[in-house]
């Protein structure tokens, strides 16, 4: 497997007040592509920072981040846009819906962005819902659907115009076990049969274990699992 | 290009979808625009009435002479004297009988009763000739008939039938030292000699102690808006102490006065924009707010900054121009063709007809146009500069 994701000598601190607060000093890792890595961690340990910085909407202070053979770290901030809708489908912990938008629409939103005519993105909804079983809810409302059919409906807006990563924040985190099971199959389903990579963080040791690998984080470094506080 | 446009309008259509949850807030915003539009378009559906009854009063073929120095008609006199001597200068056109075509006219002030309030008010009375009738062009008696000469009849502009009480065909009023007979109503087509009572010339003269005075002389000219042969003769004849202008050029300049109400419903209006454009920007800040994570989840996904502006930018101007053409609607529908009376340059009371035009309308639809831009403008800079981390605080 080739990496799709190479983070080297990656810092990120930010100044608040007076003081300066260092989130990463010096962190290296790799993701290759087809993995499904999830990333666990106290409050505050930077998982959260590590996912914004993987998707291009966070930018570190120092070191490089690569993806797929490309340096991303300094694009601007138009050129991200454009690098997360090609390359990234988010996955919320609150699924982060239009609740103005029926489930086809909301899922149809990262379609707007290609050159897709009407007939071919109507086609590529009905299959992404297909996939997470909703083709029948496609005309319901965020409000009319349950807290896991609207997750699903977000996986399914995540994967509508294939990119190559999925990042999950939290996917599971304000669902029940059933339903938070059903989800984490549907993702371990994109990862094995579709070759996604996926990068989730939780905080949720039963959710970790779909992932192929787990990473800790703590205060910033990768730590073995034991150590991890 | 047109993805970009695409991204536009999906935000628009979800910004206007999500109006809703935001509801008393955004009629709140609308409500304050529609009274601004409304109030500003009727200072200027006033003066525009008022100015268009004054400019459609003068004619450029009619030269007005009063007293050197006088404001108005009304502090105007001038003598028997003077006006047999300014009747024989060049430029006069000629009766049919080749005399010298001229009216000597007297305006005093009676009271009139309004109908509106019942309140007494000051109306102009004007003794006139028959050659005054003549002159003034497109009048037409609409009921009744003209006053004969030598009698104590008189007859009255159709904006005093309508706005005063008391002046009806056939009725009597006492004015001076006796009663006056309504013999008949005249039309000038909305002018303001519609807001006039007239009599003979000699009567009022005689029944308001005028003895040979007058107070204007109107001249009909043999050329529209040549006057160099009275001001000639007045500049170089000392007796004649006078003022000549054209009679369209002295009611453009007694309107001149109006422009101060014209000024001041801009003003009022501006201030009151000011206080709908907080309005507007409280509401478009409380939206973009209220949006924050649909706004940063859209960034997310990919959506340019330039879509998350203007989205809200399009649902302030929106909201903006709806209160917009309300407002124009309520002005349009209260006000204009609305009529009534105020007091004049003479202290006299004119009838006018409040009068919308396409142009003010514009007016309106603009301010509301712009109440909406500015107003939406820093909340639309506040949702593109929103940063894309905001979606993953979430909300439950």
């Amino acid at each position: 497997m080739a990496a799709l994701f190479d983070l080297k000598n990656v810092a990120k601190s930010f100044v608040k007040g007076k003081e300066k607060i260092t989130i990463f000093e010096d962190l290296n890792m790799e993701i290759e592509e087809g993995d499904f890595v999830a990333i666990m961690g106290p409050s505050g340990s930077g998982k959260t920072t590590l996912l914004n910085m993987l998707g291009g909407v966070d930018q570190p202070t120092g070191g490089e981040v690569w993806f797929d053979g490309a340096r991303i770290d300094k694009l601007s901030e138009g050129q991200l846009a454009k690098w997360r809708a090609n390359n990234v489908g988010f996955i919320f912990q609150f699924y982060n819906l239009m609740p103005m938008l029926n489930a086809a629409r909301n899922v149809e939103l990262p379609l707007l962005l290609t050159r897709l005519g009407s007939k071919q993105r109507t086609k590529n909804v009905m299959t992404a819902l297909k996939l997470v079983e909703l083709e029948d809810r496609a005309k319901h409302m965020p409000n009319e659907m349950s807290g896991g059919q609207q997750q699903r409906v977000a996986i399914a807006r995540a994967i509508v115009s294939d990119p190559k990563l999925l990042l999950c924040d939290e996917p599971t985190g304000d669902l029940d076990r059933a339903t938070a099971d059903e989800i984490l199959k549907t993702l371990q389903l994109l990862n094995t049969e579709f070759n996604k990579t996926i990068v989730m963080v939780t905080h949720d040791p039963a959710a970790a274990k779909y992932a192929k690998r787990t990473l800790h984080l703590d205060k910033g470094e990768f730590v073995e699992a034991e150590q991890a506080a | 290009m047109l993805r970009l446009l695409s991204q536009i309008w999906t935000v628009i259509v979800m910004n206007v979808r999500s109006l809703p949850q935001r509801l008393w807030m955004s009629l709140a915003a609308t409500f304050a625009v529609t009274v601004v539009v409304a109030v500003l378009l009727s200072f200027l559906a006033m003066s525009n009435g008022f100015s268009k009854t004054l400019s459609g009063t003068g004619s450029e073929d009619v030269a007005i002479v009063t007293r050197s120095g006088s404001q108005s008609e009304l502090n105007s006199v001038i003598g028997r004297d003077s006006v047999n001597i300014l009747s024989t200068a060049s430029g006069i056109a000629k009766t049919a009988d080749g005399q010298p075509f001229y009216s000597a006219e007297l305006y005093v002030v009676v009271d009139g009763k309004k109908r509106s309030s019942g309140t007494e008010v000051n109306i102009p009375m004007r003794g006139i000739s028959s050659l005054g009738f003549d002159l003034r062009g497109g009048i037409e008696i609409v009921e009744g008939r003209m006053f004969a000469d030598g009698t104590n009849e008189i007859i009255v502009g159709r904006g005093i039938l309508d706005q005063f009480s008391g002046f009806e065909l056939g009725s009597e009023v006492a004015f001076g030292k006796t009663r006056w007979t309504v013999v008949g109503v005249f039309s000038t087509g909305g002018s303001a000699f519609e807001s006039e009572l007239w009599a003979d010339a000699r009567m009022v003269q005689d029944l308001f102690n005028r003895g040979n005075s007058f107070q204007t002389m109107r001249i009909k000219l043999s050329e529209a808006g040549n006057i160099r042969g009275l001001e000639e003769m007045i500049e170089n004849d000392p007796r004649l102490i006078l003022d000549v202008d054209t009679e369209a050029g002295y009611f453009a300049a007694q309107g001149e006065a109006l422009e101060g109400i014209v000024w001041f419903g801009w003003g009022i209006g501006i201030v009151m924009g000011l206080g709908a454009l907080a309005g507007a920007l409280n509401t478009m800040y409380t939206s973009v707010a209220s949006r924050a994570s649909e706004i940063a989840t859209l960034r997310a996904i990919g959506f340019s900054n330039v879509s998350a502006f203007f989205g809200t930018l399009v649902e302030s101007v929106v909201l903006s121009l709806i209160g917009g053409v309300i407002g124009a609607l309520v002005s349009y529908i209260f006000m204009d063709g609305l009529t009534t009376a105020t007091i004049g340059a003479s202290f006299t009371q004119v009838v006018f007809t409040f009068e919308l035009s396409a142009d003010l309308l514009q007016n309106g639809i603009l301010l509301a146009l712009v109440i909406g831009l500015v107003g939406g403008f820093f909340p639309a800079l506040k949702a593109a500069r929103l940063p894309v981390i905001v979606a993953f605080r979430g909300s439950a």
